[in-house]
């Protein structure tokens, strides 16, 4: 299950009465975990449309199911398929939809991250339900021990909702953990001049070990590295134990991204590059350059 | 095939952000089309030269977003529409989706392409909002067009890969960066773009009323976050790999 429901759930039962919606195959499985970390009942709809179709069919069962139960606040985990049925249920509700919320003091109140993550704003939201997709990684889940009661969901999806149908699926083998997994995150930005530059990325996380590689924005856009390694305001957020950055700059939109990070090593030539003020060990140089070496020496330790 | 691209003028990404109070400060900053919204036009454009039809932009900011417009036009796209009201101003996702289905709605067309989030707001829902008030399926985060003819076959990205998605028509699509190069406007592009069709509409233009673009968010309160501190700070002497290697060992990750 993606931990980030189980985030959300930790903070849903603090806030009030959570319940949860799972749909999709395994959606009844899921329940007994959903019900461990605080969901007294769980709404299961196990149906192979909500996983074949886009959006439409799991857009349309909330709507249904809004309606039955109406609640006050909706959470969805921030990824590819919630932005989407957020999306489409905000239009629908003509509710508010809050985006890239990171702390919910209230059920009328969600914080988000600005300006690199230096400031944090409150923002009230009016109207039922409200909507709003939690960045992953925004709570830290704790199982409070209960168990759901399941319901099974039973919304018919007509002809006109199966429009957007996934034929096949294509996993990419990455070498090495997640990036949101990883105990080390090694990353580069334009500082590596160029795409192919990457690949020493991918050795120095392979000499690590438990390592994986993210990118800037600036990066993904130049198209060296697709957008699943982007890491910052738009992409991923992660948390690792250490974060090795190099040759980025430090925009704002990157940084959100990961100054959460337990500790933070960067490399740049430039000594006024922003990053510097959140790197627990800077060093003045050149990325290129100290690649190599760095690759070399820890292969060397690990023998 | 009739394309609609939605563009965007953004505070030029590469000067940092600054707030007007609880708004992203706009004035005396310098704007520039969204870069995201780049690759939007440039499949617009190739998907036009394949299959003929025409490549429309839809925009939706005050008068000076026309130049978000104006530099789309000069990459080949053929015409443009701008809704700028005053009763726009601080709009958010929800309300910019339900004007730019207005005017999008004013046309037929066949796709509508955004990018997948803009640059200064990034909230990544309008498009999915913008689908639903159209009431047409969607698919979002585009990193390839297999097939746009009759129906839509394109690479969707995923966390951990890519699933090819077969779409009926009319559709709308969100391009990641990647999908295409963005050709540069040439200097006879930048010329023809002048006179090329622009349309400025206000809300009352689209039938809509200042109740229709209440926005239900507001901000209550701003703090710093909790500040890191810098650490230590060195020039690479040529000893800096052992320093990282050492750095790593004591972090217990090596």
């Amino acid at each position: 299950m993606d931990s980030t429901a189980l985030e959300l759930l930790t903070k849903a039962r603090e806030l009030g009465d959570a319940e949860a919606v799972a749909l999709g195959p395994g959606a009844t499985e899921a329940a007994a975990q959903l019900g461990e970390y605080g969901a007294a009942t769980v709404y299961a709809g196990d149906d192979e449309v909500y996983a074949d179709y886009i959006a439409e069919p799991a857009a349309h069962t909330l709507f249904e199911l809004i309606g039955q139960h109406s609640p006050d606040l909706i959470l969805f985990a921030t990824n590819y398929d919630s932005r989407d049925i957020a999306g489409r249920l905000a239009a629908k509700t003509g509710s508010t939809l809050m985006s890239n919320a990171i702390g919910l003091p209230s059920t009328e109140v969600a914080q988000t991250a600005i300006l690199g993550g230096a400031t944090i704003v409150d923002v009230k939201l009016e109207g039922t339900p409200k909507l709003v997709l939690v960045r992953p990684k925004s709570f830290v889940p704790e199982p409070a021990g209960g168990e759901a009661s399941v319901v099974p969901v039973d919304v018919p999806i007509g002809e006109d909702l199966r429009r957007a149908r996934r034929l096949e699926r294509h996993e990419e083998q990455a070498a090495g953990p997640k990036l949101d997994e990883a105990a080390v995150v090694v990353s580069g930005g334009r500082g590596l001049q160029e795409a192919a530059n990457f690949d020493l990325l991918e050795q120095l996380a392979s000499a690590i070990g438990n390592a994986a590689v993210g990118a800037t924005r600036a990066v993904v856009d130049a198209g060296w590295v697709p957008y699943a390694l982007q890491i910052g305001q738009t992409g991923i957020t992660v948390k690792p134990s250490v974060y090795l950055a190099f040759g980025i700059s430090g925009a704002t939109q990157h940084m959100v991204g990961m100054k959460g990070a337990k500790r933070i090593i960067a490399v740049n030539k430039d000594e006024e590059a922003p990053i510097f003020q959140i790197a627990d060990l800077g060093i003045v140089g050149d990325a290129m350059k100290l690649l190599p070496q760095l690759i070399d020496e820890i292969k060397a330790r690990k023998g | 095939m009739n394309i609609v691209v939605s563009v965007k003028h953004v505070p030029d990404p590469n000067v940092p952000m600054e707030m007007s109070g609880e708004r992203i400060r706009r004035e005396g900053v310098q704007g520039v089309l969204d870069p995201g919204d780049e690759f939007g036009v440039e499949a617009g454009l190739l998907i036009k030269e394949a299959q003929g039809g025409e490549v429309a932009l839809v925009s939706m900011g005050p008068a000076p977003a026309m130049e978000a417009i104006r530099r789309a036009l000069s990459m080949g796209a053929d015409r443009g529409v701008l809704v700028t009201d005053d009763a726009l101003a601080g709009a958010d996702a929800l309300v910019t989706a339900r004007v730019l289905a207005a005017a999008i709605r004013r046309s037929e067309y066949d796709l509508v392409i955004c990018g997948v989030e803009s640059t200064d707001g990034y909230t990544g829902a309008m498009p999915a909002m913008l689908a639903e008030f159209l009431g047409i399926p969607m698919v979002t985060f585009v990193k390839k067009f297999e097939q746009t003819d009759g129906s839509l076959k394109v690479h969707r990205q995923t966390a951990d890969g890519y699933h090819v998605v077969e779409c009926t028509l009319p559709a709308l699509v969100t391009v990641t960066a990647g999908v295409n190069e963005p050709r540069y406007a040439s200097f006879k592009g930048i010329m023809a773009a002048k006179k090329k069709p622009v349309d400025q509409i206000s809300l009352a233009d689209l039938g809509l009323s200042p109740n229709d673009v209440s926005v239900l968010q507001s901000v209550t309160g701003m703090a710093s976050a909790e500040a890191r501190k810098a650490g230590e700070i060195i020039e690479d002497d040529g000893t800096a790999a052992t320093r990282i290697a050492d750095f790593l060992t004591e972090a217990k990750v090596i």
